[in-house]
């Protein structure tokens, strides 16, 4: 018997979502978009708060929702444990009751037990008599964590978990959650708007915009290619342009694009068109700087450019650099703070950077996201 | 001091509490969370009493306890007696003049319990019987208590209603507020005062538990600490 988590969601208003996707026991799916893109809902729905128009949703080989056959069970019987955004505790009961309300038809010293050893994995042991009023946000997190797990549930929702405490609580929550969800062997469902958080908790991620699925897959995958333009925006991948296939070199290993007027050799995409427009997009890590010692020649699709804006930070440092001639398209570039300093960047500075082909990720272009979406993707890819 | 009002009068606003609080209980988690057509009609019909003259709504109150209508017939061939001029017929009165002061604290009370919560509790697996015993009553609370108290004093004070339904018949439909009346009529000037004093402490002191009972809710218990 399965204890995957199996859902299948559609329906027309109030938000349009027609959504597909499993999540293995013991794994992470982070669900990210933006604002108004139905993660929220889908998790609602998933838990039994709100009902889907047509769909399946299964776990542990139990059917919690179908259409078709008319089941559609009540949230105290999905066995869900949910982690809401702003944790929803109960404001009158203590910490130690708001995890034992949740163990309802156990004995008394078996709740009372179970409820601190929850409260101990969270680390909240010595809190247990404190109210929700006199937690911090950190504390209450996990208080709500602990309620969710407690009744030992076929799955975790968590909507949002990290967004309602500071940058320095939210780091070590990270840690420990990541800690925990390492240890439980059921699905684990993360609604988040934070790509950052996504990749760095989930094992897959599924990217949803509108109502829909875009991609799913692991975080590094998806974070490197990704399948659309539409996509890499949603992604926050900085370095999206457009250009023109513009040749093959299948003994070269490359194919060639024009954009505006420059040249640019991405890895070898047979089943790309000459004359097809597409989308290419480059993490700004990839971007490399070129010392100025070295040779013109030296790196692989060469750009001269001009600092235009730099942001010097801790260990990393982001410049935007205007590339010269054309129609001054910009380049983000990530690099070491050690390394800018070495290299004096600083606004106006004219530097050489180099966009190494491997690097270079081809995507179908907006205007052409479903007619192209199978032809400009690798087919590996998709 | 007319005991016998004084105990009519305890009895009539005892009944009518108990009653009403479990009818407004119900009545004012349907208005706080459920949407369905009629929901304005409903919140109208349930405010009336507050602005409708005490006689006006006493006069159709007696028009549905006649024998002539279907109310009034039913309870008859139930009971034996007629609704009019008793007790009972007071009783029934009583629940419809109170319904805005006991349904309305408890409407404000439920709309303050985020859904959220509720829907934790079910998550949580509690079923819908036990959110309202463990989630939705510890925190409505203080509007079940307002709740009680106004409709307690409020029928222990009602005057016109009282007259067109119940009459004045010792020991049955003579109420503390009717006795007032009737002292004052006799010139027993004494009477009336005692009463009067009487109800006007009572009336004093629940309305200040009433807004006690405000200022606590509002009043959030402990500071809370920063992360």
């Amino acid at each position: 018997m399965s204890s995957d988590l199996e859902v299948r969601l559609a329906q027309a208003a109030p938000i349009p979502l027609d959504v597909a996707f499993t999540c293995p026991a013991g794994e992470m799916l982070a669900l990210v978009g933006p604002s108004g893109s139905g993660k929220t809902t889908i998790l609602r729905a998933v838990a039994g708060l709100q009902r889907a128009d047509t769909g399946h949703v299964a776990c542990a080989g139990r059917v919690l929702f179908d259409d078709v056959h008319g089941i559609d069970l009540a949230p105290q019987a999905r066995r869900v444990g949910l982690v809401f955004q702003d944790y929803a505790l109960f404001p009158h009961l203590t910490a130690l009751d708001n995890v034992r309300v949740a163990l309802q038809g156990m004995p008394g010293e078996e709740r009372e037990a179970r409820a601190r050893g929850w409260l101990a994995r969270t680390r909240m042991a010595g809190l247990e008599g404190r109210r929700p009023d006199q937690l911090s946000g950190g504390e209450q997190q996990r208080v709500a964590l602990a309620r969710a797990l407690a009744r030992d549930p076929a799955m975790l929702l968590l909507d949002e978990p990290f967004s309602a405490v500071d940058q320095v609580t939210r780091h070590r929550l990270r840690l420990e959650f990541a800690d925990l969800a390492r240890s439980l062997e059921i699905p684990i469902v993360l609604v988040t708007h934070d790509l950052d958080e996504a990749s760095m908790l989930a094992d897959r991620i599924c990217v949803l915009h509108r109502g829909r699925t875009l991609q799913h897959g692991p975080p590094g995958e998806v974070l490197a290619h990704p399948v659309s333009a539409e996509v890499a925006r949603l992604i926050d991948t900085r370095n999206i342009h457009e250009a023109v296939v513009a040749g093959h070199d299948a003994d070269g290993g490359w194919t060639e694009l024009a954009w505006g007027a420059r040249v640019l050799r991405a890895g070898h995409a047979p089943w790309l068109l000459i004359g097809e427009a597409v989308a290419w997009c480059v993490t700004p890590t990839n971007v490399l700087l070129i010392p100025d010692r070295a040779r013109r020649e030296d790196g692989e699709n060469g750009f001269d450019t001009t600092v235009v804006g730099l942001l010097v930070g801790g260990a990393l440092s982001q410049a935007v650099l205007r590339c010269r001639g054309g129609q001054g398209d910009l380049l983000h570039m990530t690099l070491p703070t050690r390394v800018a300093r070495r290299h004096e960047l600083a606004v106006g500075r004219e530097l050489r950077v180099s966009l190494p082909r491997e690097a270079i990720h081809l995507m179908p272009p907006r205007a052409q996201r479903t007619r192209g979406e199978e032809r400009a993707v690798p087919p590996a890819a998709t | 001091m007319d005991w016998l009002a004084f105990r009519v009068s305890l009895q009539l606003a005892t009944a009518t509490t108990l009653i009403l609080l479990v009818f407004a209980v119900w009545l004012a988690r349907l208005l706080a969370w459920r949407r369905f057509p009629g929901r304005s009609l409903v919140e109208g019909v349930v405010a009336l009493p507050l602005v409708l003259p005490p006689t006006v709504l006493g006069y159709y109150l007696l028009v549905a306890f006649s024998r002539d209508s279907l109310l009034g017939r039913l309870y008859e061939t139930a009971t034996g007696t007629t609704l009019a001029f008793t007790f009972g017929g007071l009783l029934l009165a009583s629940l419809v003049y109170s319904l805005p002061f006991a349904v309305q604290p408890l409407l404000r009370a439920f709309e303050s319990v985020p859904s959220r919560l509720r829907e934790a509790a079910w998550c949580s697996g509690l079923s819908g019987w036990q959110t309202f015993w463990r989630v939705e009553l510890p925190l409505a609370w203080p509007g079940l208590l307002s709740a009680a108290v106004l409709t307690f004093a409020h029928t222990l004070g009602e005057f016109g209603v009282v007259l067109m339904v119940g009459g004045n018949i010792p020991g049955e439909t003579r109420t503390l507020a009717i006795s007032i009346y009737d002292r004052t009529q006799a010139f027993d000037d004494a009477a009336a005062g005692t009463m009067s004093l009487v109800l006007l402490g009572f009336a004093l002191a629940t309305v200040s538990v009433v807004y006690a009972v405000e200022r606590r809710r509002r009043t959030p218990k402990a500071p809370g600490r920063l992360a």
